[in-house]
């Protein structure tokens, strides 16, 4: 079958998925956004986590038909997707200090032309402050967690430690022990001042367009 | 296989009609991972996903919440903590954000695990599913529901619309035993519901039995404990020690587990016991404290501080 529906922004099609695949195996082997890892393929790991409509969910466990007219947003669009964000938001703080502009994001998108150049390869803060902090050792979960703990940071931009735990608690780490995880995010809460926060940004809790 | 994508909810009944083996599908938590793994190869694929009603809920004039299938429950821990305070909880210890995101109590239903988070929760609140084909619509007690490990009620041609769960006159708790805070089967559960209005008690047993249970022995015990010992009408009398242990060796006497990977037998029905007895003195604390004329907070979690017990519970 056929699946179109816009990621990163951007309107995209596949053909020829069949019928039960994943959205993340359509994201990672048809469209060439291999970002979000594939491991557990059981919703247990996280590292395939993106966002659905704005909502943080598993792409393992998501049918690529129903992504069907929807918004995904992935790893690889995080950057512009934070800047894009920044801009929206109203009021003083405007980019948050520590960001690298020049530096190529984590994985690079494969395959995809025009988002690498200039101004769009600038990381995110949360991108930023997880290199800062030294929160990424093999790297395979980072994606997942960059993804979660911007749509935290989104919703809640000064979130106690509870809060990141809990935001966090689906994404699993083999290699940090979470610490310079919740370091990172802490950082990145930090750099971003409260006078920045996000006005425009939803709740966070599941609401979805149907 | 094929993928079909209903616009409507008669659609959806038309479609399952047609194909009674097509598999629904909404958050796909429970679905996704059978196709992942090679385990289901259904010749259809039923996505609700694009049926709006089944993401919504309304508050019913006789008491009740209609809860549509397919509401994550995210928002059910976001929009129906006072409503609902033992789903509340209960959805809470779903899986993680991601997981809790997407699934629901439709899918829980429909998967039918002894080990489902909602189904103690929905025991003890008092639920009636409501199943629906081209032929009608039934509502079927919660209780009725679950016919085997992993086996339902509903009929081939029949999809969950939604769950109607008696709204909570008085306080409601749920425990769950797992290894961690997140991302876990439970090893066993329990939830029960104080009912003031009927001066009933009802409680419900999660992944301790071929089904989830209601343990009515100790519900019968307690509520003529309470009737016997006046405390309906005295709200701030305290629940003895002996009647606590009672209905913890009750609830653990409506189990029927067995040993596996999660746990012992033994485990489990201790852990009941002690689970029971744990959420009833909460439940009560928050009772004696609502009667006291303070407000027991949204989710009646009143009193959970106490050390009674002897096992860590969610």
């Amino acid at each position: 079958m056929r699946v179109s529906f816009t990621v990163n922004g951007r309107p995209q099609r596949a053909d020829n998925v069949w019928e039960g695949e994943s959205l993340l195996h359509v994201l990672r082997e048809r469209l060439g956004l291999p970002g979000s890892k594939n491991a557990c393929e059981q919703g247990e790991c996280g590292s395939c986590t993106v966002r659905l409509d704005g909502v943080p969910v598993c792409a393992c466990l998501v049918a690529a038909g129903q992504a069907e007219g929807r918004e995904v947003l992935t790893v690889e669009g995080l950057a512009e997707y934070a800047r894009q964000r920044d801009r929206a938001r109203p009021g003083p703080g405007g980019q948050p200090p520590g960001t690298a502009p020049g530096q190529a994001p984590e994985e690079a998108p494969a395959g995809e032309a025009g988002e690498a150049s200039g101004e769009a390869s600038a990381l995110a803060p949360v991108q930023q402050a997880f290199l800062d902090a030294g929160a990424v050792q093999c790297g395979f979960c980072t994606p997942g967690l960059l993804v979660a703990a911007d749509e935290l940071l989104e919703r809640n931009p000064q979130p106690a430690d509870a809060d990141i735990r809990e935001a966090l608690a689906g994404n699993l780490c083999r290699c940090t022990g979470y610490e310079t995880i919740l370091d990172a995010v802490r950082l990145a809460a930090a750099r971003t001042t409260p006078a920045a926060a996000p006005a425009a940004a939803g709740d966070g809790t599941g609401e979805r367009p149907c | 296989m094929e993928f079909l994508r209903p616009e409507s909810w008669d659609e959806a009944l038309a479609v399952k009609a047609e194909h009674p083996a097509a598999v629904p599908i909404a958050g796909g938590t429970d679905v996704m991972v059978e196709i992942n793994f090679g385990r289901r190869r259904p010749g259809h694929l039923l996505d609700l996903g694009r049926i709006a009603e089944l993401y919504t809920w309304q508050h019913r004039p006789d008491g009740t919440v209609r809860l549509g299938a397919a509401v994550p429950y995210s928002r059910i821990v976001s929009g129906l903590g006072a409503e609902l305070p033992a789903l509340a909880m209960a959805a809470r210890t779903v899986g993680s954000p991601q997981i809790r995101n997407r699934g629901s109590v439709g899918g829980n239903l429909g998967a039918a695990s002894p080990a489902g988070d909602a189904h103690p929760a929905l025991l003890a609140a008092g639920a009636e599913v409501e199943a629906e084909s081209v032929r009608g619509r039934r509502l079927i007690p919660v209780e009725e529901f679950f016919t085997g490990v992993k086996r339902n009620a509903l009929a081939p041609d029949e999809l969950i619309r939604a769950v109607r769960i008696a709204r909570a006159t008085g306080p409601q708790q749920f425990s769950k035993a797992g290894t961690r805070n997140a991302m876990v089967i439970a090893v066993c559960s329990f939830a029960v519901a104080l009912h003031p209005g009927r001066r009933t008690v009802r409680t419900g047993i999660g992944s301790a039995a071929p089904t989830p249970v209601r343990a009515r022995a100790a519900e019968d015990f307690l509520a003529a404990a309470l009737a016997g010992g006046g405390h309906w009408d005295e709200p701030g009398r305290p629940l003895g020690p002996e009647t606590l242990r009672e209905f913890g060796d009750l609830a653990a006497a409506a189990c029927d587990p067995i040993d596996d990977v999660r746990a012992t037998a033994r485990y489990r029905r201790h852990a009941v016991a002690v689970m029971a007895r744990r959420t009833l003195a909460w439940s009560w604390r928050a009772h004696r404290a609502a009667g006291a004329g303070e407000a027991p907070g949204p989710d009646s979690a009143i009193g959970r501080d106490d050390d009674e017990g002897d096992l860590a519970c969610v």
